[in-house]
């Protein structure tokens, strides 16, 4: 067993979702099942060896910083679940 | 008899349309009949769009009478429904998008509507794009054209079935472990990944950005290199494509491999790969060899860890690409939310299916902190060797090749409930990916009990005309791409 229940209840939180209970043990099942058949990956030597972040080498992609038309609001609050005043609207933030 | 017209190639369409013997719309109809006909036991379609089609149909017609034509206009073409459409529903198989309509096109679809081609629709697709037989689907699973009782493969499954099917005449997808080629194989057709970079990523809704790129999934050969010229080029909206000329891919199929070097990886053929399929990729390269090729054994060390490289990087990307569903700006809001977080987490919650949320955890694990190293740093290293080990091979081959997958089409639901036996479906696919080359998947045979196999050819970075050429001289020797399935 490589995680708990507690561990993917705290992975849960960092990704912003929730479990039922039976979800839970489930998923805590799998994921271990999942991550056992990677410990093959601890067996290889990478002393030395540079992680590949891309698989073709790209530099920095430049372009002139220079005014471009962009979204009108309406067509970028179109799919706003709620929308207000050409804002997104969300649930109270501070509390008053 | 005349063929139907929905049961054309791109290039023999294209050659009628151009002579004018047949319209546009005339095409259009009957793809849209087949659709109607068959669909219902298929499901390849997600969003059927017949009246933009009909639209863009009646502006090919009046281009084909102005002379204005190019090879793709008037050619009614089904789109992976993970490609941003303007004002079309765009859903990527989930219910967090199910009512998304993008406010702009991605590139690939602005360069084949200037090409004039037609759009049938959008086509069905593992939840974005994570799985390897369209049973993640919030929209319901596909079924494989060969036996309705069994899967497509995936993620481009809709794809792969509605080309199989003659629900279109062409198709794009997505690949960002085997999702165009492990479909065209078990469906049998053509799927063609292109070098990473090659094609534009702009409108792709992301799933694991260094790895996914958008192709053709077709009928032939032909078809593909036909396709893929118009999809390819440099855009300057996505920072990692590449600055290469795009050629006309289609001055590559040449009808001779004397001489070409064909590299064949001991580490493709091992246990757990179907004797069947083994047989079918080993007479396929027989026959290469019997037309000139040189054949050469050589080694990919690295192969066996492909996988775990995968489903660590993979999932590690996802999770950061899809913390923007988090029912703000677009996408699937939860009723009555308490507060913002609760609105986050219940907005995901009920908005991802159970795969999605796997991969979601696994790379926030992975990432986590006191597992980074072991986990994401690690499998980034293997990476690097995975590569090393193409690198190394292409110095004795010029190609590579695979089967596409290590067995046919499994039935529905028989992997569904064992995430890990799904994973092994890719073990083929999933190191080109890693490496960023370019592969594609035809036919070379079927089964005992009928269903497609495919053959994989690999090649170097930016080496889709030596894949297109060799898949083309096989394709020409043999008849496979000529078989229909019979929808009984």
């Amino acid at each position: 067993m490589k995680i708990t229940i507690k561990d993917v209840e705290h992975v849960a939180g960092l990704a912003r979702l929730r479990f039922k209970d039976d979800e839970l043990e489930a998923m805590t099942a799998q994921l271990n099942g999942i991550l056992d058949s990677f410990d093959k990956l601890q067996t290889v030597d990478t002393t030395g060896i540079e992680p590949s972040t891309h698989a073709v080498d790209v530099n920095n992609a430049f372009r002139d910083d220079e005014v471009r038309p962009s979204l009108a609001p309406t067509a970028a609050l179109a799919n706003a679940p709620e929308a207000e005043q050409g804002c997104f609207k969300v649930p109270r933030i501070i509390e008053v | 008899m005349a063929r139907e017209l929905y049961s054309l190639t791109i290039h023999e369409l294209s050659a009628l349309l151009q002579a004018r013997t047949v319209s546009a719309a005339e095409a259009l109809e009957s793809v849209i009949s087949r659709i109607e006909a068959v669909d219902g036991r298929v499901h390849a379609y997600i969003s059927p769009t017949f009246d933009v089609a009909r639209s863009q149909a009646q502006a090919a017609d009046q281009r084909i009478a102005r002379g204005d034509a190019g090879p793709l206009t008037g050619v009614p073409l089904a789109i992976k429904d993970i490609l941003c459409t303007e004002g079309i529903r765009t859903t990527c198989g989930s219910r967090i998008l199910e009512n998304f309509v993008p406010p702009y096109d991605a590139t690939v679809i602005g360069k084949l509507k200037a090409s004039g081609a037609v759009f049938t629709g959008k086509t069905s697709m593992d939840e974005f794009a994570m799985g390897s037989s369209n049973e993640t689907a919030y929209f319901g699973a596909v079924h494989n054209p060969w036996d309705l009782d069994r899967v497509p493969g995936g993620s481009s499954g809709g794809s792969a079935a509605a080309v199989a099917a003659d629900e279109c005449i062409a198709a794009l997808g997505t690949d960002t472990g085997g999702s165009i080629r492990q479909p065209a194989s078990l469906c049998g057709v053509v799927g063609l990944k292109p070098t990473y970079g090659r094609v534009s990523r702009f409108g792709l809704i992301a799933f694991a950005s260094s790895l996914d790129q958008v192709g053709p999934i077709t009928k032939d050969v032909e078809d593909a290199a036909m396709l893929l010229s118009c999809i390819s080029g440099h855009d300057p909206k996505d920072s990692t494509s590449i600055k290469h000329e795009a050629p006309d891919y289609t001055r590559a199929l040449k009808k001779d491999v004397k001489g070409l070097r064909l590299g064949i990886p001991k580490e493709y053929f091992i246990e757990g790969l179907e004797p069947q399929v083994e047989k079918a990729v080993r007479e396929a390269i027989d026959l290469l060899k019997s037309q000139g090729a040189e054949i050469v054994p050589v080694s990919l060390p690295h192969t066996e860890y492909a996988v775990a490289v995968y489903y660590l990087i993979a999932p590690a990307e996802a999770c950061s690409n899809l913390a923007r569903y988090d029912g703000v700006k677009y996408g699937y809001r939860c009723s009555q939310p308490g507060n913002l977080r609760e609105m986050y987490e219940q907005s995901r919650s009920e908005g991802f299916g159970p795969e999605v949320k796997r991969r979601i955890m696994l790379g926030t694990y992975a990432l986590s902190a006191g597992y980074y190293d072991a986990y994401y740093k690690k499998a980034s290293q293997v990476r690097t060797l995975i590569r090393r080990d193409f690198m190394e091979a292409f110095k004795t081959c010029d190609l590579i090749v695979t089967p596409t997958a290590p067995a046919p089409a499994f039935k529905l639901g028989e992997k569904l409930s064992d995430p890990l036996s799904m994973y092994l479906s890719d073990i083929f696919t999933i190191p080109t990916n890693l490496a960023g080359l370019p592969g594609i998947s035809l036919p070379c045979g079927f089964s005992e009990g009928g269903l497609p196999i495919g053959l994989q050819i690999i090649g170097n970075l930016f080496a889709e005309e030596q894949v297109l050429h060799c898949a083309y001289c096989y394709e020409q020797s043999t008849q496979w791409h000529h078989r229909k399935p019979s929808l009984a």
